[in-house]
């Protein structure tokens, strides 16, 4: 356990005569705050460092000299603190008379504010912006609370109104800097915390501002539309777009993001019955207040979007016909009876809830006796799971996310972190400011590379080659921590023979890195400590996926980086609920935690709790069960919240297969392309609308809360299965609420024993967590690994299943984009995300661009060995000449089709990251 | 090429912090001003933002982010001035060249501006091209002195 408990230290002060004890280290702002002691304050805000610029906090302290800023004044013991003497009221009123000689306040410090309303008639009130109860932000606005609190009742100094158009570049929320009180805070959020620069002051004196460079327009000053500054903005100048006009909401609940697998915790405003707006909760764990913009701006609009599916669909003649859930129930009931055993699969999803995908494996198991189960992890996170089960003994990120940013060094490979898990990378840069060193492996220019120390731009498919080269540095410069090898590890010899045949030469020449960037890397990651390693899709989408994730694994435990805060191998999963789905044995060889299907006693364990018999049959993996479709073994799939006809190497093909089964239920929110397929649909409830839980990417179970009715005639996806599985007579499935399935995972996963509702209420737990007692476990392998002993793989150089060749010159590789998710069902549907992204493109080197005689902009055709995509190239350095790259969530031109699916020979994952393509101009 | 008189500044800064503010200076000093292009490539060698680096450098009055004519006029519009007509001066040039105060003409060949006092109140009104004054101003004698520095280049 790593958790040592602290003890903490109080101190006790008196503030306005009131004796407080808060925390030691805390500011007389916090220390005020905490026993309910209003100061007013315009710059602080507690996402941010203390800042000490509007000087409204100031406080009287006895000893102390002048009128120091409460915000930025470390509380000390037997401190005797005054807040609201008249003099330092005084003082207030002058520098706020400062700030509102550019602000509109007739409204403000009007002596009739309470009775106004916003049709009165009143002289005061001239164009929108010159008055509060006009204002979006009236009610929530600090300024109003600051001037009703110093009691400003005149500003005798001249009032001038800037007359500055109100800018809406962005989709999601507008500027007005003509109620801009230039108290820093956006600027501040956006430059230390987002790490985006998006936003400066600019010019001084007078003419000082907030804004871009040039007045380029947020996104091409490289905003990431985060919202964090909107959140931070005390005043009406940043607003978001949709909730203007909408003023308070009635109530919020608290939810975790559905997009990615960081699981920030965001709170849901609803009024009316609608989603109004998503915000980062402020004490959220892991997020810390922060999200991205997919979850802070691309949550009301998919979630009440016209094209929400609302009724069951059967298909008739072709045609999707309306029907009851009683007609389409009955109807799938009555099919799957017939395919029952091994003609049956199930494709669950990673983003439905926990007690959703462990009913969906169950009911896969215990009802249709088949293990046919699986989920698109395979597409990510497959050989994670092969290969850190066998080298630790535990198959997930190893450390907390809010531990990265206390790391000295970072170790970033295939993960393009600022675009796949935005929040994630605000940890990095959190660790970079505070020093630690920055070491980014991809074959493509990503937005870390501007932070890095090194910058390694290794070929696509030569991970191993590029880590074992790293490695042998390590050794050869006598860096690896052999005494945490000898106490912690085996099979650390046949690994050191196998370094034999990777020599730097022979390395550079294969990964196309310079030897001396591999060496300075090597020695980064060796001699600051604790170091941790990031990685995500780009290093398990290959055909030796497996490989890749030893060599990380070989790594980690070589510098003896595992088990201790900050450090660590760090796998991000790209869907919300991936590890969720795994946990819960949404995979063909396991049942719910990781337990073997062919192990006897496990396998009696789940029959006695099932009460039936199981198979023993070893289940199919997704791609092996659409090739048994192809064949014809499968002839029905249940395919739930899942969209494989985009998410599949190869997709056309795919989509061929689909359309060979006999019976095909599709369970989602939208019609995709796949449900399009289906015989009948069944229509879903989102995260919105109901209870359950999700387990993020660090091992942490957190709820989901039912915040509004579902939409239309949709229904939980855990209530969907239920049903079907009692129409087909099961039993096992009578569940009324998603916390009593809860309880009967808990009784069945030891890694999820001590889970309650609970427990879960403020924050959620990192699993393992065997009893009730126990506070989750924040480190994995600590002291001693979960399998005993770590061990070493060793390695040997495999060349990617397809080379470049003169047909087919260049390596195309692809990535996830800041915008959407997925395959875009979801975010593509969010007008906002839709404008910031339109389409995919394919980017490609302005050396290659020369030869074929390609203009940014043009459109090409892309042809693979697969099939061919048609889309616009963009003309860029960020990769290498002969390295091309296209984003996955494009229907119209999906990289799906022309990825290679030769699978990963352990963890069957297709190698999505490499193929050999060309390109010709249309 | 703009890029190599960068490249050539910012090695003489490699591997040192915080030299944005000198790195802007002899930019400016080479290139005359500094435009998107120079304020990108300066955000990617200090690994800052182009806006932050555009925050910083126009803090300071001394930077320029448009390029300038080859002459630069400025008109005094300084109390002494403004009262013995520097504003009809200053309209007059605006008509001559086309532009207006804060603006270069399109051939690159005039930039106007405004100033408060120049420190010759005695002489107002004046109006300054590059180094020299001129004072006593009259409406008729603007489009001569125009004149000189146009044959010129
Ligand atoms: S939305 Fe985020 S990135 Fe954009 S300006 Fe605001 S804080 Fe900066
Ligand atoms: S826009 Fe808002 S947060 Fe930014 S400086 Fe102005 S008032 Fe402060
Ligand atoms: S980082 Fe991930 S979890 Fe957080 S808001 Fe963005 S998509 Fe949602
Ligand atoms: S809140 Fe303390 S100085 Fe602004
Ligand atoms: S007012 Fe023009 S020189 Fe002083």
């Amino acid at each position: 356990m790593s958790i040592t408990t602290e003890e903490v230290k109080t101190i006790t002060l008196t503030i306005n005569g009131q004796r407080v004890s808060p925390k030691i280290g805390v500011t007389v702002l916090e220390a005020a705050q905490g026993a309910g002691i209003y100061i007013p304050t315009l710059c602080h805000h507690p996402s941010l460092p203390p800042y000490g610029g509007c000087r409204m906090c100031i406080v009287e302290i006895e000893g102390m000299r002048g009128f120091p800023t409460a915000c930025t004044t470390p509380a000390e013991d037997k401190m005797v603190i005054k807040t609201d003497t008249s003099q330092l009221q005084e003082l207030r009123r002058n520098i706020l008379e400062l700030i509102l000689t550019e602000h509109p306040h007739t409204c403000l410090i009007c002596d009739r504010k309470e009775q106004c309303k916003p049709y009165h008639i009143c002289i005061q009130k001239v164009a929108v912006t010159t008055g509060c109860i006009m204002c979006p932000k009236n009610g929530r606005c600090e300024l109003q609370k600051v001037v009703d609190y110093v009691g400003l009742k005149e500003v005798s100094l001249p009032y001038t109104y800037r007359e500055l158009p109100i800018l809406r570049d962005s989709p999601f929320f507008d500027r007005d800097y003509n109620l801009c009180i230039l108290c820093g805070r956006c600027v501040r959020v956006c430059q230390e915390v987002r790490g985006a620069g998006a936003i400066a002051f600019t010019y001084r004196g007078s003419k000082a501002l907030v804004g871009t460079a040039f007045d380029y327009t947020l996104q091409d000053a490289g905003c990431q539309f985060c919202g964090a500054c909107v959140d931070t903005c005390p005043t009406g100048a940043l607003v978001e777009r949709s909730i203007k006009w909408e003023g308070k909401p009635e109530y919020i609940v608290t939810t975790t993001c559905p997009y990615c697998g960081v699981g920030c915790q965001l709170n849901l405003e609803v009024k009316k019955g609608r989603i109004i707006s998503s915000v980062p909760a402020l004490d959220g764990i892991p997020n810390r207040g922060q999200a991205c913009v997919k979850g802070r701006f691309g949550i009301t609009e998919f979630v009440h979007h016209p094209q929400r599916l609302t009724t069951p669909l059967i298909k008739q003649d072709g045609r999707f016909v309306e029907a009851s859930w009683g007609e389409a129930l009955n109807l799938v009931a009555e099919k799957l009876q017939r395919y029952k055993g091994e003609q049956f699969a199930l494709i669950s999803s990673a983003k439905i809830t926990n007690e959703e995908n462990y009913l969906a494996q169950k009911f896969t198991r215990a009802v249709m006796g088949t293990n046919n189960v699986d989920h698109c992890a395979r597409l990510c996170h497959a050989p994670s799971i092969a290969a850190l089960e066998q080298a630790f003994g535990s198959a997930a990120m190893t450390n907390p996310i809010t531990e990265i940013g206390d790391t000295a060094c970072a170790f970033v490979i295939g993960s393009n972190t600022t675009s796949g898990h935005p929040v994630i990378a605000l940890e990095v840069k959190r660790a970079i400011s505070k020093g630690a060193r920055l070491i980014v492996a991809n074959p493509r220019e990503i937005k870390m590379c501007q932070w890095a120390d090194v910058w390694l731009q290794h070929l696509p498919g030569s991970d191993v080659a590029l880590l074992m080269g790293m490695m042998r540095v390590i050794m050869d410069e006598g860096l690896a921590d052999l005494a945490f090898i000898e106490g912690h590890c085996e099979n650390f010899d046949a690994f050191r023979e196998s370094l034999k045949d990777f020599d730097l030469d022979f390395v550079e020449k294969v990964t196309s890195v310079h030897k001396a960037n591999i060496e300075k890397a090597a020695r980064l990651y060796a001699t600051q400590k604790p170091a941790t390693i990031i990685y995500a899709a780009g290093i398990t989408q290959h055909v030796h996926g497996t490989d890749n994730v030893f060599a990380i694994a070989n790594l980690a435990m070589l510098t003896g980086n595992i088990g201790k805060p900050s450090s660590g191998v760090n796998p991000l999963g790209g869907q919300n609920n991936l590890q969720g789905a795994c946990d819960m044995g949404v995979l063909p060889n396991v049942y719910t935690g990781y337990q073997d299907f062919d192990n006897l006693d496990v396998q009696k364990k789940f029959e006695a709790a099932w009460g039936t018999k199981l198979s023993s049959v070893p289940g199919l993996t997704l791609p092996e069960m659409l090739d048994a479709v192809y064949k014809g073994d499968i002839k029905s799939i249940y395919l739930i919240g899942e969209n494989p006809v985009l998410s599949e190497a190869d997709a056309s093909h795919v989509e061929e297969i689909l359309k060979k089964l006999e019976f095909l239920v599709a369970q989602d929110i939208f019609l995709s392309e796949s449900a399009q397929l289906a015989h009948v649909v069944l229509p879903a409830a989102s995260f919105t609308e109901k209870d359950g839980t999700f387990t993020n990417t660090e091992r942490r179970v957190q709820r989901i809360r039912k915040a509004i009715e579902p939409i239309g005639n949709s229904k939980p996806d855990w209530w969907i299965i239920c049903e079907i599985a009692k129409r087909m007579g099961a039993s096992g499935f009578d569940f009324g609420h998603p916390s009593e399935i809860m309880q009967e995972i808990t009784r069945l996963d030891p890694h999820y024993s001590g889970i309650t509702y609970q427990r879960l209420e403020k924050v959620g737990l990192q699993w393992p967590c065997p009893d009730e007692e126990n506070p989750g476990t924040p480190v994995l392998h600590a002291g001693t690994f979960v399998r005993g002993k770590g061990r070493f793989t060793p390695l040997g150089y495999k060349l990617p299943a397809e080379l470049p060749d003169k047909d087919y010159p260049l390596i195309l590789t692809t990535g996830r984009s800041l915008y959407h998710y997925h395959t875009g069902t979801i975010t593509r549907k969010v007008l906002g995300l839709n404008a910031l992204e339109p389409e995919g493109v394919v980017e490609i080197n302005p050396a290659d661009a020369r030869q074929l005689n390609i203009d940014d902009g043009d459109l090409v055709k892309v042809i693979s060995r697969r099939g061919q995509v048609t889309t616009r190239a963009k003309v860029t350095n960020a990769c290498l000449p002969a390295v091309v790259y296209m984003n996955f969530h494009f229907a119209e031109s999906s990289a799906n089709i022309l990825t290679n699916p030769a699978l990963d020979p352990v963890s069957k994952i297709p190698g999505f990251k490499v193929c050999a393509v060309r390109i010709e101009k249309e | 090429m703009f890029i190599t008189k960068l490249v050539e500044i910012f090695n003489e800064y490699k591997g040192e912090k915080g030299a944005v503010i000198p790195i802007l200076q002899k930019v400016q000093d080479k290139l005359g001003y500094l435009s998107q292009e120079v304020i990108s490539e300066i955000a990617k060698f200090s690994r800052m933002s182009e806006t932050e680096v555009f925050g910083v450098a126009s803090f300071y009055a001394q930077f320029r982010f448009t390029r300038c004519g080859d002459h630069v006029i400025r008109v005094c519009l300084g109390t002494a001035c403004h009262v013995s007509g520097g504003e009809r001066i200053l309209d007059e040039v605006t008509r001559e060249l086309g532009v207006s105060p804060g603006e270069t003409t399109e051939d690159y060949k005039f930039s106007l501006e405004r100033v408060a006092c120049l420190g010759c109140c005695a002489l107002a009104p004046v109006m300054v091209v590059d180094k020299t004054v001129y004072t006593k101003m009259k409406l008729p004698k603007v489009r001569g002195v125009l004149q000189t520095y146009g044959e010129n280049k």
